[in-house]
């Protein structure tokens, strides 16, 4: 009996798992920064939220989303609010894709995502440098959109494997 | 056409109005909310102002236990890389380690001709309030260059307070919390500081870029300026006290950007002193 609990706990844990990693990966350091590479730099919780709210919409809660966001912004500096914005708008088109889309692929799920992205950090940028009148350098967000864009591949095979393993299906 | 235009229009409507399958708020309601934060944040409304008080203490704490397993991976990854440079550095450091001591014996005559002629002048000296604190998130993000570290106002941390790791400014508190406080690095686009070139004995400003170098602004004209002139605190302001030293000076040919080198690795924080210069009449 308690073997069949314990593995319950454990299912349960591996079925929270992506929430569990947005709140670690805003509130950890998982930017690889001591690596030194002048040029690298992409945003987990964007690749993380925009797929599991297209394959698994019940998976990662919208409250919980919002609140990582407002984390995110305590950690990293940023006017309360930005980044909360910027996951529920990446949330709202994985939503619309969803509803638009017959038969899925991975290609139009990526080039989606690429847009998604410009268009989060544009407003990110708006409301970043227009109301509050943080400077900000083009070139360093450009770089974390193209890396953002090219790594999404990756960790889409790679969450697309352990859906299979945890949930024994890929959704969508 | 307009069949195209009303799929448009219901596919929107249902990702950002509906409530969808097993969640509790619906997407607009929380992306109105977002937006009404954002808009008392930027009206400072008191109620913004304490919940971000009450994030930060449970962002910054929590942040620093999540944070464990990835600084354990950076401190190996650092250690290994040591290792493999370790011969290299050891001849440079032997090297540097001469060049330091000849230069001691001068320094120790200069700091009590210094202490002298300004007891002659009755010049003001300066005495300072040091807190040592530790380094919790040294998150880079692409928007801002700062870190927290793990003192705040209950330990009198206030606010433009310099920021030295060994000795070298590295940047000045611009946000207190209870037990935390955020510090602005130098390099942060948003980080502007009076400074002095020596040898040349010019005043001018030096301002982040956010990259790992700062630059040197407002200098009428670059060429008086030599390659690896060192930069210090100018006291200008009353921000700091004059004389921290900054970094050196970085000189690209062909190019008039003057380019500061931090003495210090702002990605290699873990203790740094938080102090606070009050002047004192001698």
């Amino acid at each position: 009996m308690s073997e069949i609990g314990r593995l319950n706990y454990f299912r349960i844990i591996l079925e929270k798992a992506p929430i569990i990693l947005l709140i670690v990966s805003v509130l950890n350091e998982f930017d690889l920064n001591y690596l030194n590479l002048k040029y690298f730099s992409f945003n987990f919780p964007f690749i993380l939220i925009y797929y599991w709210s297209l394959k698994r919409s019940g998976s990662i809660g919208y409250g919980l989303i919002f609140l990582s966001g407002l984390f995110n912004d305590v950690v990293v500096g940023m006017p309360i609010g930005v980044s909360a914005l910027a996951y529920l708008l990446i949330c709202g088109f994985s939503a619309y894709l969803r509803n638009i889309t017959l038969r899925p692929s991975l290609v139009k799920d990526w080039f989606f995502f690429g847009f998604t992205i410009l268009v989060v950090n544009s407003v990110i940028y708006v409301v970043v440098s227009l109301f509050f009148h943080i400077q900000i350098i083009y070139v360093d967000i450009l770089v974390n959109i193209l890396f953002t864009f090219l790594l999404y591949v990756i960790f889409s095979n790679l969450f697309d494997y352990y859906q299979r393993i945890v949930f024994g299906v890929v959704n969508v | 056409m307009q069949a195209s235009r009303d799929d448009f229009v219901i596919a929107i409507r249902s990702a950002f109005l509906k409530k969808e399958n097993k969640q509790k708020f619906s997407l607009i309601a929380l992306i109105l909310l977002a937006l009404i934060i954002l808009a008392f944040e930027k009206f400072n409304f008191k109620a913004v102002s304490y919940l971000k008080i009450s994030l930060k203490e449970i962002a910054y704490r929590s942040s620093f236990i999540v944070s464990i397993p990835e600084n354990l991976t950076k401190n190996f990854y650092e250690k290994t890389k040591n290792h493999f440079f370790v011969y290299n550095e050891n001849i440079q450091l032997k090297k540097d380690l001469k060049d330091q001591l000849s230069k001691n014996y001068n320094i120790e005559f200069i700091l009590s001709e210094n202490e002298r002629l300004k007891s002659t002048i009755d010049d003001l000296d300066y005495f300072s309030d040091e807190i040592l604190a530790k380094v919790l998130i040294d998150r880079q993000s692409p928007f801002l260059k700062s870190v927290i570290v793990n003192k705040g106002s209950r330990d009198k941390v206030s606010m433009g307070m310099a920021v030295l790791d060994d000795g070298y400014l590295v940047g000045k508190i611009v946000e207190v919390t209870y037990s935390t406080s955020r510090v602005l690095l130098l390099s942060d686009l948003n980080s502007k500081i009076p400074v002095d070139i020596m040898p040349s004995n010019l005043q001018s400003i030096l301002s982040g870029t956010g990259k790992d170098y700062g630059t040197i602004q407002y200098i009428k004209d670059e060429n008086i300026i030599e390659n690896d002139s060192r930069v210090f605190t100018s006291g200008s302001g009353n921000i700091f006290k004059s004389g921290i030293p900054v970094g050196k000076i970085e000189k690209k040919p062909g190019s008039a950007e003057l380019n500061v080198n931090f003495f210090s690795d702002f990605l290699q924080l873990r203790f740094v002193k938080l102090i606070s210069f009050k002047k004192e009449e001698n």
